[in-house]
């Protein structure tokens, strides 16, 4: 998706790197990487360490970084370039969606998007450096980065806690931790979907993306949410702040 | 940052915490934190996350912990700097964002679920 737009500015002293959030690390991140036949840096990020050092707490989200190493935009929601093609075939997914996954393709099809808008700030940015107003100063870089109290960041500790246990196979404290996290951090939405994408509902291409209770025993759900729940909640239309200029 | 003990070579804790020891503290961009002792070769995990109020989690029955962020200031930033990230490709090749140097760079977060 992002491969024709990181060419065209690359020659302009512009590159991407692109962060698959995952526990399950390749195994999780590898075929869609190798799809994306990405000519830039695509990097694996098991335990969430962009949360923690960049205060990303949705996908997909971007930090722009100037040539000083400064950031100049933190954490926000990065809407994908505009493109050809339907999202499903794209993903391998069945042509004849189970009823769940048509109402989370619904309610995310509501989520807005700055697409134009962003993309435009991008390419002023990449033509006019510093001098573009999609540059931010450094104050305001650090103000609008998340909120962090101590509360966020114990629950960033329960979080790579978490995602550390699942790795060494120990799924049912891996919970306990997820769980904490989301109590502690509540405004992150990758935290929550990490840990509902680990409780596979299915073998298929749909599994992590089911994001929910199974069916069939929907009394084994280790936590309080899921993804259609939430975002029904919260409506769907909030699940991003606003893209600010 | 992922612990399976509380002594840890002063190089992985600056890899994955984004914070130098420094004779002053320890210092990310232009703002240090004070420690009660110089960090050596070697970081004594629970005495610096005292220092810098770092939540310390431990994992219970096993060797396993996990050092959060530095609650400093109240935003997940404390300096525009960023951090060198240091992270592995698919081949298990470590990347550094500090390569990039001379070049603008957008980060860019994605999941496959």
């Amino acid at each position: 998706m992002w491969r024709s737009l990181r060419d065209e500015l690359h020659p302009k002293g512009f590159e991407l790197v692109t962060v698959g959030l995952d526990a399950l690390g390749d195994a999780g991140c590898r075929p869609f990487i190798e799809a994306a036949k990405p000519s830039h840096p695509s990097l694996i990020d098991r335990h969430h360490v962009l949360a923690e050092l960049f205060g990303v707490i949705n996908i997909p989200s971007s930090v722009w970084i100037d040539e000083a190493g400064v950031i100049v935009r933190p954490a926000e929601p990065a809407p994908a370039p505009p493109q050809a093609g339907a999202a499903g075939s794209r993903l391998g997914l069945p042509a004849e969606l189970p009823q769940r996954m048509r109402e989370i393709m619904a309610e995310a099809a509501k989520i807005p998007r700055a697409t134009e808008a962003y993309h435009a700030a991008l390419r002023d940015w990449v033509a006019n450096g510093a001098a573009s107003r999609f540059a931010l100063s450094p104050d305001a870089v650090i103000e609008r980065s998340r909120p962090r109290d101590a509360d966020k960041a114990l629950g960033h500790a329960h979080f790579q806690l978490a995602t550390q246990l699942e790795m060494d196979g120990h799924h049912a404290a891996a919970v306990r931790h997820f769980r904490e996290a989301h109590r502690l951090v509540p405004d992150s939405w990758t935290f929550r979907r990490q840990a509902w994408s680990l409780e596979k509902v299915g073998d298929d291409a749909l599994a992590r993306f089911w994001q929910g209770p199974d069916p069939k025993a929907p009394e084994a759900w280790p936590y309080e949410g899921d993804w259609l729940s939430d975002v029904r909640e919260v409506g769907a239309e909030n699940y991003n702040e606003p893209w600010r200029p | 940052m992922i612990l399976r003990s509380l002594q840890v070579p002063k190089a992985d804790f600056e890899a994955a915490t984004g914070w130098t020891l420094k004779p002053e503290g320890a210092c990310r961009g232009d703002v240090c934190i004070p420690l009660a002792r110089p960090a050596g070769d070697t970081v004594d995990v629970a005495q610096v996350a005292r220092d810098m109020a770092m939540p310390l989690v431990a994992a219970e029955g096993h060797a396993l912990w996990a050092l959060g962020p530095a609650a400093i200031g109240s935003r997940a930033l404390v300096t525009a700097q960023a951090p060198d990230l240091q992270l592995p490709d698919l081949d298990g090749r470590t990347f550094s964002l500090s390569s990039l140097r001379g070049q603008k760079v957008l980060l860019y977060a994605w999941a496959p679920y």
